[in-house]
């Protein structure tokens, strides 16, 4: 095992521009954004009501969301292909191993996370802004888009953090994307693929791509959050 | 909150919508695509094997094969459920089930390799060279080395606990620390007898295409018991009505018929062919 193998591995995959292995990048960054982009439009809005909402047993649901936060991917997978399967209760709509079985699986990964993140982020806000906002007669559901726009830099890392979970993990996928090839095989079921066939530096090639992607991607989230911030002041 | 703001979190809907919407055409399928889903075992996988036949099948018919690859047992389970059209699995006792319980059509004998013990080079229960694979699982019970057991209900999994049984190991009664059962592929099996210097059952195909071999070499080969045979089943459309029975039919025809038979005969790695044809085989 030497490591001159490893990055020669990981560079002929991204020089080389191998169509394969292209597709393969591809499913992973749509089926991981998309969870993404769903569990966000979903988990911010309510996760601010959350916030702001009084209700008996609050704290319940607040605790619980928090402890999904470390569902374990194989559990989620397991729960979605059951649900997914021929034998289950949404069988017929034949979505096991396809991206779609994907996206399902990893936004139910996502917005346990977005939702708690959030819902901490916006009460932080309205603690501080509370008066404020009800002097311009912001309150309630009203107050909700203003504090998720003044808590947007913070809620960026949030969904970064929502993305690193879902870009990461390999269980859920596997079970219900069944790991196909040029179909539901992304890098995490790559890499874990030519572990199992014992070629270990296309692995971690694979693997250092994967850590190259997500830098980037976080990098320009980063630089898209500073550039925004200039410009709001 | 200014109007701006207001434009701006809307704009910032409307442009996640529409990222949502070009996200969920661009995964779904293109409409027409004519695919079957196949569920099979590691080693079909793992060996390469269906790399090389698919397109074949593919440029021939036009129907694309998405082979889910797991254990025979979970292979056969994923056919159960009705979640794959056709099952492509090397357990005959397990198939025939399967057929007689009503899930599959017909088993069809379509091609078979072998399993070879493989184990470290420093051979310490000093059996290599053997051809007696009986003997030499004895001799690995009663000197305790270590022993690595796929454990996942795998084809290759019940190969094995039948051989312990023809050796007349009692695994239950013996079970200790130098058996591993790690309920993981053949390839994964592979990796971990090379860091334990442990002894494991695999099929030749994957040996053949494992690229992580280290110390680990073959040490019992050729004992007829060690024969592995590989069949194929479409699943019943009486138990799920949804499956494509005339594209699974058409895949398992060829594979048993004289091109997938050449196919199969054709693939090797570095010059060793890894599964042989025995479709027209009697009972096989």
């Amino acid at each position: 095992m030497d490591f001159a193998a490893i990055f020669s591995a990981a560079f002929a995959l991204i020089v080389g521009l191998d169509p394969t292995f292209l597709t393969i990048v591809g499913l992973s960054l749509r089926v991981t954004l998309t969870a993404v982009l769903v569990a966000a439009l979903i988990g911010l809005p309510l996760g601010a009501a959350l916030a702001l909402a009084r209700f008996p047993g609050r704290s319940v649901v607040i605790v619980c969301l928090n402890a999904l936060m470390g569902l374990p991917p194989v559990v989620a997978g397991l729960f979605v292909f059951l649900m997914l399967s021929r034998s289950g209760p949404l069988g017929s709509l034949g979505l096991l191993f396809s991206p779609a079985a994907m996206i399902v699986a990893q936004i139910i990964l996502v917005l346990p996370i977005v939702i708690a993140l959030t819902r901490q982020t916006v009460e932080d806000l309205w603690g501080e802004y509370r008066d404020h906002l009800r002097s311009v007669g912001l309150e309630g559901v009203r107050a909700i888009p203003t504090l998720l726009f003044d808590g947007r830099f913070a809620l960026a890392t949030v969904l970064l953090a929502g993305f690193g979970r879902a870009s990461a993990e390999v269980g859920a996928v596997l079970i219900v994307g069944g790991n196909i090839a040029g179909y539901t095989r992304t890098m995490t079921t790559a890499i874990t693929l030519e572990t199992s066939k014992g070629d270990l530096p296309l692995a971690l090639g694979l693997g250092l791509v994967l850590i190259v992607l997500t830098l980037a991607i976080n990098a320009i989230a980063f630089g898209a959050s500073r550039i925004g911030a200039r410009y709001a002041g | 909150m200014s109007p701006t703001r207001r434009l701006l979190i809307a704009s910032g809907f409307t442009a996640a919508l529409t990222a949502l919407a070009l996200a969920q055409t661009t995964t779904a399928p293109p409409a027409g695509t004519r695919f079957i889903t196949v569920s099979s075992t590691t080693s079909t996988q793992d060996s390469g094997l269906f790399g090389h036949i698919l397109p074949l099948f593919k440029a021939k018919t036009g129907i694309e094969v998405r082979v889910v690859s797991q254990g025979t047992g979970q292979a056969l389970d994923t056919g159960r459920r009705g979640d794959a059209d056709v099952v492509f699995v090397h357990a005959k006792a397990q198939e025939e089930t399967f057929v007689a319980d009503g899930f599959g059509l017909e088993r069809r004998p379509v091609m078979y390799n072998d399993f070879v013990l493989i184990g470290p080079k420093s051979d310490p229960a000093g059996i290599a060279g053997t051809k007696d694979i009986a003997a030499a699982l004895v001799k690995i019970a009663e000197k305790g080395t270590a022993f690595v057991s796929r454990g996942d209900k795998s084809g290759t999994h019940a190969a094995e606990l039948s051989l312990w049984k023809m050796a007349g190991v009692d695994l239950a009664a013996r079970k200790a620390a130098w058996y591993r059962e790690i309920g993981q592929g053949m390839g994964a099996a592979l990796n971990t007898a090379g860091g334990m210097g442990a002894y494991v059952l695999a099929d030749r195909g994957t040996w053949i295409s494992f690229k992580n071999r280290g110390d680990l070499t073959i040490v019992v080969e050729g004992d007829r018991r060690l024969f592995n045979q590989y069949g194929v089943i479409a699943v019943n459309p009486a138990r799920h009505p949804h499956v494509k029975t005339d594209d699974g039919q058409a895949f398992v025809s060829w594979l048993v018929g004289p091109e997938g038979q050449k196919a199969i005969a054709d693939y090797k790695i570095e010059g060793q062919q890894l599964f042989f044809p025995n479709a027209t085989q009697a009972g096989a």
